[in-house]
């Protein structure tokens, strides 16, 4: 009995320990797409021309002030997307103040949790960096909410103060989306039908042979791999440990009742 | 987590494997352009007297350009249409009514036939005046396919010298035509009232505005310019929206523009079944000076009035568009032949204009409509009632612990009552 009580509370310990460290092995953040030699290098013009980047990549592109420049990312269920852009001014200019934008599938504008999301520019100044940290998506929200959601995500960079005389200058620009795993925190029950990518339903239209096939879509993003199903979270994990420690747990208790052997108002050799 | 998108590969991969025989090629779908929309690109360069000038990495702005058509013509890719078109370079007198009707297509919109095409740029030389709103009229008629993404590529280095006519509104009066054209300008050594108007162009198209200053600038942007057109894009689908529900288009999934004057009001009407999910989204375009506070409203509303949902968005400063999204998703039902629900789509935007400006042609409005199938389900705030953290586990550790000692001296008791008796 006493083996039983020691390796119960062993094994007790032991789940204690292991619990936190299993549920909160989630990945790291997506830094698997570093490799930089495909990455675009232009930008498009409007949410229409918007140029596909993935997570983890570094996108340039070389525009004038002024311009409104537009990429496109994915972001899934769980993920806490940080947009870093940097802009590289020319040698003589006056003050300008740049901004960036990030709007979701449906084209509404997302707002930034942290990060300097507009920024002026000193005058001559060689860059100026911007950063905006969206809310986590979720895998599921109200229809009247304006919750992040899986999909399609868009970036705007622009210069939203210029002088006349600034106007047309040639800049370079650099964006780059990383995204924090968070995990079984933000999971939430139900998912989304299809993620919110502009035209899917053009475009599984075409799958289908239903209609002929277009020659672009507004949206063909895709993770690496894969939309999350938005079944799994961590929370299996939480929930399964926390069972079987109840039931150690409850092992335990029975066991304390029951003493170290023979009851003790029974005498010996009854 | 890695695991576990692997495994739903996997299942995937199999599924894709088992229907394989009715799955069609997706890079059919989402790969390279098919060939029947060509994108075209017309470069309007001007060809005015002060061209001549020399101050461009020392040479003339002429040659500046020549070089630089050179450089693009050979890098423009198969799969471009591309024409030329001259503005000021026949008429040499001091006429302003004929030399502001001067001008001509030098190279017609077309599959590129390079040295023909570089044979007639080396033709040119600086002449006469600078006709920007006339060229840009007839830059718009040499486009010959309707259905392909336009560009017209304007390079000039001055402004126009052909009021009254304002390039900027023939500009706008062109991209109204809803023909699916943009137009970039370069301004070759800028001025201030010369910026002020090509930007002005390029912003009431959705086009860019750049200055040069270097040959090489003048190179690399035409040609950014023109592999920008090559990329394949959606075209959208021209409709008008109506007054009101009753008579407003019924429109199916897809993108479409129209144009929307201030203070308007547009419908739209789409078909949801129930079971499916209506995505829309909305952006109003500023072609023009517009007051710095902003908005745009998007509902959808019921056949009998009653908004269902609504997106709205507003703003205040220098802005391309302003945009707002909504999604429905109709509930399933059990009755087979449930009829689909009529939405209104309604659009409303908020921009205002000082009096001096323009109210028609309306403002450019895109509007992408996604009926998908099944609506998202949720039951509970939590993922599927499971739960985390260490006040669960101490919970449930408690719970456990208790029980078991409950069960314990129960069954302790029961012995007891059973040696008694």
């Amino acid at each position: 009995m006493r083996i039983t009580r020691a390796l119960s509370a062993s094994l007790l310990m032991l789940g204690l320990a292991v619990a936190p460290a299993a549920a909160d092995s989630s990945p790291t953040p997506t830094d698997s797409a570093s490799a930089d030699s495909d990455a675009p290098t232009q930008a498009g013009t409007s949410f229409r021309t918007a140029t596909e980047i993935e997570q983890g990549q570094t996108a340039t592109a070389s525009g004038s002030a002024g311009d409104y420049l537009y990429w496109s990312f994915p972001a899934d269920a769980g993920q806490r997307p940080t947009v870093e852009a940097t802009v590289k001014l020319p040698g003589t200019h006056a003050a300008q103040t740049w901004q960036i934008d990030v709007y979701d599938g449906l084209r509404r504008r997302q707002s930034c949790q942290y990060g300097a999301q507009t920024r002026t520019a000193a005058a001559d100044s060689s860059s100026v960096e911007l950063a905006c940290t969206l809310r986590t998506v979720r895998a599921w929200s109200e229809t009247w909410a304006n919750d992040p959601l899986p999909g399609t995500y868009y970036v705007r960079l622009t210069a939203v103060g210029l002088t006349t005389a600034d106007l047309g200058l040639p800049v370079s620009t650099e964006v780059r989306v990383d995204s924090k795993d968070i995990g079984g925190s933000a999971a939430v029950d139900g998912s989304l039908a299809e993620p919110l990518v502009p035209g899917i339903a053009v475009k599984s239209e075409a799958q289908d042979g239903v209609s002929e096939d277009s020659s672009a879509v507004l949206s063909a993003i895709e993770p690496e791999d894969g939309w999350s199903s938005g079944w799994w979270s961590d929370r299996w994990v939480w929930t399964a440990i926390g069972g079987a420690l109840a039931a150690l747990a409850g092992v335990g208790g029975y066991a304390l009742t029951r003493g170290s052997g023979r009851p003790s108002r029974v005498p010996p050799g009854a | 987590m890695i695991t576990r998108k692997r495994r739903v590969a996997g299942v995937c991969a199999l599924l894709a494997a088992l229907t394989a025989g009715i799955a069609f090629p997706v890079a059919a779908v989402a790969g390279e352009p098919t060939g029947q929309a060509t994108p075209q690109v017309d470069l309007v360069l001007d060809v005015s007297g002060s061209m001549r000038t020399a101050d461009i990495d020392g040479g003339t702005r002429m040659a500046a350009a020549k070089q630089a058509f050179n450089e693009v013509l050979d890098a423009t890719p198969e799969e471009v249409q591309l024409g030329i078109r001259t503005l000021g370079a026949n008429y040499p007198g001091d006429n302003q009514k004929t030399g502001c009707k001067d001008t001509a297509q030098l190279y017609p919109v077309s599959t590129l036939d390079r040295t023909e095409a570089k044979t007639q740029v080396a033709t040119l030389s600086p002449t006469g005046w600078t006709p920007i709103g006339p060229a840009l009229l007839k830059a718009a008629d040499d486009f010959t396919d309707g259905a392909s993404s336009k560009r017209i590529v304007l390079i000039s280095d001055g402004e126009d010298t052909c009021a009254p006519l304002d390039p900027c509104e023939v500009a706008r009066e062109i991209a109204a035509k809803g023909i699916g054209l943009t137009i970039d300008t370069l301004g070759l050594v800028p001025n201030t009232k010369m910026r002020q108007q090509l930007s002005c162009i390029a912003e009431a198209t959705g086009g860019t505005y750049t200055s040069v200053e270097h040959a090489d600038e003048l190179t690399d942007k035409v040609n950014q310019l023109v592999d920008r057109a090559a990329d394949p894009v959606v075209t959208p689908v021209a409709t008008e929206g109506a007054g009101s529900c009753a008579t407003a288009p019924t429109l199916k999934s897809g993108l479409y523009t129209d144009r929307e004057e201030f203070a308007q009001q547009r419908w739209y009407r789409v078909d949801v079944d129930p079971g499916q999910e209506l995505r829309a989204s909305v952006s109003v375009g500023a072609d023009r000076a517009v007051n710095p506070s902003y908005g745009v409203l998007l509902r959808a509303v019921t056949a009998h009035g009653r908004e269902i949902v609504r997106g709205e968005a507003g703003g205040n400063g220098r802005t391309d568009v302003i945009a707002t999204g909504l999604r429905y998703p109709k509930a399933d039902t059990d009755d087979e032949d449930a009829a689909a629900e009529t939405v209104c789509l309604q659009v409303t935007n908020s921009f205002s204009a000082a009096s001096g400006v323009k109210t028609t042609p309306g403002l450019p409005l895109e509007l992408t409509v996604d009926v998908v199938d099944g609506p998202s389900k949720a039951s509970d705030v939590a993922s599927f009632g499971l739960g985390r953290g260490w006040w669960l586990l101490g919970a449930l550790i408690l719970t456990g612990f208790v029980a078991g000692l409950l069960w314990g001296w129960l069954s302790r008791w029961r012995l007891a009552v059973w040696r008694t008796n």
